[in-house]
């Protein structure tokens, strides 16, 4: 660890520091016995994958959570945040990343539900104005927020946070819903906010904003500080090692298998983004071959979701260029016509999405099974047929109930977890579509829906993974490509890359106006790429 | 703070002893009300819930009061199981009684036995229709269905009130807003029990009601159709990952508790009434909404539900004529009624937790997130 401890510095003390904080939630540690500090008029990263403990970490910061062990000082003092109204007392201020706003009200009204109610709210219309003119991000008052950019909205929420003069403002992931001039814009924004002594924490895994916007960056990785570095001495390259470790030594997955038929093939996919969090993808296109695992790598948020669901037909295209086995054009099909073709998929989210947790498990079988044989007869359920399948599933699959047929939400999320994939997999499908398969489930649990895959894989099957994970990607995948900001990478063999090389291609921001990838990414990697 | 957390396993004792529980306190809570506004509390819950049931004609009455609620009750735990607001199964229901009585007023002649079942048809198509407008409007321009269908409610009884008035009204009625009654071919029947024989008013329409009910029950438990309507209403998502299309889901619910709403209309004027009128029903399409949810949207309940809801609508009226009690009174207890039940429903299910302030932060914090 090459951290400073906080109570090396001996004057002035520093406008936060927190000691040894832990923090957990049931067996897993979020955040273990973390030392920070920030100064006033500092402006500081977070820098970290998902998972990393970021997210705990600023709620802490921002009294949303209580940590299990470890303490905060403010200016040297100790103290403790039970709720944010006490966070915000002190100074604090927090622009999240997904904003709360009313979107019938006007940008006045808003900000004046956000203040505390002892705030004085008259001439709060030429307040705003003059604070936002002020920093150069100018607002109408008066404006209905239903009419304003993204980047607009999230100028409300710093003006908002403005108004109170805060010392210390937090930012988290800022800049993933803004265009890189908005991006410049609110760059100047916190620059001017530094100079004048407000330090703001910059929460982000962009590690060439990080670079550019912060002096000094607090680099989390699976709930650990790994290190606390000065970001004008670190390549881009040294923060993306640092962010995702050497995680990769041996590589599992069996790369000498020969390539077999291309079994669906993506072309050109676009898709807009349909409202303020939507990420459009940009003309995404993937194969994968028979017998072939394809891992996707990327931090959430990156179009994921928006990826899986025109891979499942969820969402359907515009235009042709889903391709099943080379000569079916499947673009249009929902996911019951893509089932008919043996196609499977298993979304992200459990709850509502993949499963129906108020639902027995035998209903959830039903779910993705309605159009087998025999379980339907004259529009009417085979229970009895439903029930074994529930049960097949969950005996193939080792799935842990409390009883014969249990509520989903009776089960835990890894049993869940297995419930779904197994589902999918016990069909035996030609294409299985997966996203985050072990995203919350314990390592048995997360080792045993991997072998499945593999088995899958190796009877011929062709598998596209979607994952966080670059553990779990360079131990099954044969394939990699990196999903960011709607655009798909390249796909290399996974024995031809390194895990810092995918997690550089995770980190790096695409310049949205040229649509190519900015030269100062050291992009060696890309051109000694096997498969695509 | 209080709050309220489901309990993870409810036992059947539980089940049973709780709405007798909540009866017994609306007897206490009802007879302490009456006996402050001066009535004698035993006379007036005898009025209200043994003078109903006193003669067995009586029960044939009650049947024939739940009859509608029943019908109504099952079609809107269709919409409801489907998270679908349909509010206005008043208005599907008068306007099934205007395409009933629109048959049965253009064949004054006939002695078919067709002539009921072509009214039943047409009834259905017209609450279908009445219902098919929000479900449309929501789809198409995501209007919300609640208003829609509340709004469409007072539409139809205006359009009632003006076809009596108007083009359907009887020549020979003296000016009354009346049409001319139906023929006897377009009349339900009293229904004979066997070994008993007639029952007050009781009408074949009741067995309608049952066969609904049971019907809709298998439905929704039984087959995918039912499934798809419980999966669109628990998780829209996991309905569009199956392949279900949300918008036909919301259509055929609309249109199935329409046409039960519009074949209640029918059978109400067809065994009650025997003509169109401006008013035909006694709000049975708002009363049906408590049904629903009395029953715990299950169709086999909305049975039991109906009955219970009927059985404090006649008390009331009885409580009315014969004590003088004032409407409004008899519409207290029954709302407390109904509250206790309700009440006592959801403190089945859940339990009340009272935390501290050291827990509270944690809850606010879950929240928060």
């Amino acid at each position: 660890m090459t951290t400073t401890h906080p109570a090396h510095k001996t004057s002035p003390p520093p406008l936060l520091a927190g000691f040894g904080i832990t923090k957990r939630f049931g067996d897993l540690v979020a955040n273990q016995n973390i030392d920070f500090a920030i100064q006033p008029g500092e402006l500081h990263a977070i820098v970290g994958e998902n998972g990393a403990g970021k997210s705990t970490f600023i709620k802490i910061v921002y009294g949303l959570l209580q940590p299990d062990e470890g303490h905060l000082e403010w200016q040297g003092k100790p103290v403790t945040f039970s709720n944010p109204l006490q966070a915000r007392a002190m100074g604090i201020g927090m622009v999240f990343q997904h904003f709360s706003l009313f979107e019938a009200l006007s940008v006045m009204e808003n900000i004046a539900l956000a203040l505390p109610p002892d705030f004085p709210k008259q001439d709060l219309s030429a307040l705003i104005a003059r604070k936002s003119a002020e920093y150069g991000i100018p607002l109408n008052p008066e404006t209905v927020i239903a009419d304003l950019s993204v980047g607009q909205r999230q100028r409300v929420e710093i003006v908002r946070c403005l108004l109170q003069e805060p010392t210390l403002l937090i930012m988290d992931e800022p800049t993933s819903v803004l265009t890189p001039q908005e991006t410049d814009q609110l760059f100047d924004v916190l620059h001017q906010l530094a100079k004048q002594g407000c330090a703001v924490l910059f929460i982000s895994h962009k590690l060439d904003e990080v670079k550019q916007l912060t002096s000094r960056a607090t680099i989390l990785r699976g709930g650990v500080k790994v290190a606390e570095v000065e970001t004008a001495k670190k390549t881009t390259r040294q923060l993306a090692e640092l962010m995702v470790g050497d995680k990769v030594k041996g590589i599992t997955a069996d790369t000498k298998r020969k390539k077999g038929k291309c079994l669906y093939e993506v072309r050109g996919l676009i898709r807009p983004a349909f409202g303020p969090f939507d990420v459009a993808l940009k003309g995404v296109s993937l194969k994968v071959h028979a017998g072939e695992i394809l891992g996707i790598a990327g931090i959430a948020g990156n179009g994921q979701s928006e990826l899986m669901s025109a891979l499942s037909g969820e969402w359907r295209p515009d235009q042709n260029g889903m391709l099943f086995t080379e000569d079916t054009d499947i673009s249009r099909l929902g996911p019951t016509g893509r089932r008919h073709l043996d196609l499977a998929f298993v979304p992200e989210e459990r709850n509502g999405h993949a499963a129906v947790p108020s639902m027995t498990l035998s209903e959830n079988a039903l779910l993705t099974g309605y159009d087998e044989d025999g379980v339907v007869a004259k529009g009417v359920i085979q229970f009895d047929q439903t029930l074994a399948m529930a049960q097949r599933i969950s005996k193939m699959f080792d799935v842990r109930q409390p009883s014969d047929d249990p509520l989903a939400s009776a089960l835990s999320g890894g049993n869940l977890q297995k419930f779904v994939v197994g589902r999918e997999i016990m069909k035996s499908p030609r294409v299985l579509i997966v996203s985050q398969p072990t995203w919350g489930v314990d390592i048995a649990a997360a080792q045993f829906i991997r072998n499945a895959m593999a088995d899958l894989a190796r009877q011929g099957s062709a598998v596209i993974m979607i994952s966080q994970d670059l553990e779990e990607i360079f131990e099954i995948a044969h394939s990699i490509a990196v999903l960011n900001e709607g655009k798909l990478s390249e796909i290399f063999e996974s024995s031809k890359v390194t895990a810092e090389q995918i997690g550089l291609l995770m980190g790096e921001s695409h310049d949205l106006t040229s649509g190519q990838i900015p030269p100062k990414t050291n992009r060696t990697s890309g051109k000694e790429r096997g498969a695509s | 703070m209080i709050i309220l957390q489901p309990r993870k396993h409810v036992s059947l004792r539980l089940t049973i002893a709780v709405p007798i529980l909540s009866v017994l306190v609306t007897l206490v809570l009802g007879g302490v009300i009456f006996a402050l506004l001066g009535y004698n509390p035993v006379q007036a819950l005898y009025e209200f819930f043994i003078a109903p049931l006193a003669r067995p004609d009586q029960i044939g009455n009650l049947f024939v009061k739940a009859c509608p609620l029943i019908i109504i009750g099952t079609g809107l735990i269709f919409c409801y199981r489907a998270n679908v607001w349909n509010i206005g199964a008043e208005g599907q229901l008068i306007l099934g009684a205007m395409g009933a009585g629109w048959v049965a007023l253009s064949f004054p002649e006939t002695e078919s036995r067709f002539l009921i079942l072509a009214m039943a048809v047409m009834a259905m198509a017209g609450g279908a229709l009445w219902g098919l407008i929000p479900a449309i409007l929501k789809i198409r321009f995501k209007t919300n269905e609640i208003l829609v269908s509340l709004m469409l409610t007072y539409i139809a009884a205006l359009l009632i009130d003006w076809v009596v008035r108007g083009p359907w009204r009887d020549p020979m009625a003296f000016g009354f807003p009346l049409t001319r009654t139906y023929p006897d071919a377009g009349l339900i029947p009293r229904m004979p029990l066997p070994g008993i024989g007639y029952l007050g008013q009781l009408h074949w329409g009741v067995l309608v009601a049952f066969i609904v009910a049971v019907a809709g029950w298998f439905y929704l438990s039984r087959m995918l159709g039912g499934y798809k309507i419980k999966l669109m209403g628990d998780a829209p998502r996991a309905g569009k990952f199956a392949g279900f299309h949300q918008g036909r889901v919301t259509i055929m619910v609309m249109m199935i508790s329409g046409a039960l709403a519009g074949l209640a209309g029918m059978i109400e004027v067809s065994a009650n009434i025997g003509m169109l009128q401006p008013h035909i029903s006694f709000g049975y399409g708002f009363t049906a909404i408590i049904v629903a949810f009395l029953a715990r949207l299950n169709p086999m309940a909305a049975i039991a539900a109906g009955l219970v809801v009927a059985l404090a609508e006649l008390g009331g009226d009885a409580a009315q004529i014969s004590m003088n009690i004032p409407k409004v009174v008899t519409g207290i207890f029954k709302g407390i009624l109904l509250f206790m039940l309700l009440a006592g429903e959801t403190l089945t299910r859940y339990q009340i937790i009272w935390i501290g302030r050291s827990q509270k932060s944690a809850t606010t914090q879950k929240i928060e997130e």
